[in-house]
């Protein structure tokens, strides 16, 4: 295999998997500047509105947006304390 | 009415002020009274692409501190009749420039009848950058067909479209052109470098030309003349068309297939 590709002097075409990779960080950094900074304000938000009516830590409410094919998922994860 | 038009990147070394001084160049061959200004302030180079670093007395901080006038600071191109040159200072820190004062010198130069003011860009995102695209109505997007260079581009797009004052304003937005440069048709080909038509899928905005990877850059950077000026060249040909669709020709593109050389050819070569 290394004598075939010496002698035919192939080179890896690289460009493709250029582009795959590309493609996916910049969705991902437009994401990032089209306004998901609202997730700490929704945090701080959710933190005050359960507190309400419930004994919550800051630490027990996770919010995480995530990209699932053509969709968006806002996964909000609340752990209420032992009462 | 003038226009002003930002020159820009993010990415550093990928042709940013060798675009400026053609694309400039170009403009005022054909006519119109053009200025191109250097921001990198402390990493000034544009005078020394344009050939003109030893006429450079006064530089764009002189002027935005009301040091030197405008008409004392441009300097006359040794091509164009209808080209003037305004260099970054090499000394100052990149804090003199002020968002006010940079208008104030944008403004003058309307006011002195130029129809286009280039803002030559520097690398990165900081204040010259900022500065630089500020005010622009069009924006060239200067990306050489690798991953770092898209991205930086992508980002760069992303400031132009919240910062400047066209986006801040609400008005209509910066009109956005990308330019593709060191571009190897060749290595396409192979499958070993982005084509045009990969960048514009990832960047979505029209394409304004394609410069190929030529020696002729580096001889007209030698000699301090822009590469437009290299007569017959690829490169100039490339930025003739650039200058040529930004003034609203439809041109079809060049340098961007290969032929692979012929037997004879492979045999007794060529250069």
């Amino acid at each position: 295999m290394a004598l075939l590709s010496f002698l035919f002097n192939s080179k890896p075409k690289t460009a493709s998997a250029a582009k795959e990779r590309l493609q996916i960080i910049i969705a991902r950094e437009r994401n990032g500047r089209n306004g998901h900074d609202f997730l700490p304000a929704l945090h701080k938000e959710l933190i005050e509105v359960i507190s309400k009516y419930t004994k919550v830590n800051a630490d027990d409410i996770k919010i995480s947006l995530d990209r699932q094919g053509n969709l968006e998922v806002l996964d909000v994860n609340v752990v209420l304390p032992d009462a | 009415m003038a226009k002003i038009i930002v020159v820009t990147s993010g990415k550093g070394g990928v042709g940013k002020t060798t675009s400026s001084a053609s694309f400039a160049s170009g403009l005022a061959m054909r006519g119109h009274k053009t200025a191109v200004l250097d921001f990198d302030v402390g990493l000034r180079n544009l005078d020394l692409i344009m050939g003109c670093e030893r006429r450079v007395v006064y530089d764009l901080i002189n002027v935005v501190n009301k040091e030197a006038t405008l008409t004392q600071a441009l300097i006359k191109d040794k091509h164009c009749e209808n080209l003037f040159i305004l260099p970054a200072s090499q000394t100052r820190d990149k804090d003199a420039l002020t968002e006010e004062g940079v208008e104030n010198v944008l403004n003058d130069l309307v006011k002195m009848d130029f129809e286009y003011i280039i803002c030559d860009s520097p690398a990165g995102i900081e204040r010259g950058a900022v500065m630089a695209l500020t005010f622009a109505d069009e924006a060239i997007v200067v990306t050489n067909p690798e991953v770092s260079s898209v991205r930086d581009s992508d980002r760069i797009l992303g400031i132009i479209q919240a910062k400047s004052r066209r986006a801040q304003n609400g008005g209509e937005p910066v009109k956005e052109h990308l330019l593709i440069t060191r571009y190897s048709a060749k290595r396409v080909d192979a499958g070993e470098m982005l084509s045009y038509t990969d960048v514009q899928d990832i960047l979505r905005i029209p394409l304004v030309g394609i410069i190929p990877e030529s020696e002729s850059v580096l001889h007209a950077s030698n000699q301090g003349n822009p590469a437009i000026h290299i007569k017959g060249s690829d490169v100039a040909l490339a930025y003739e068309d650039v200058v040529s669709r930004f003034l609203g020709e439809e041109l079809p593109l060049r340098f961007t297939s290969y032929e692979k050389p012929g037997f004879l050819h492979r045999i007794f070569g060529g250069k």
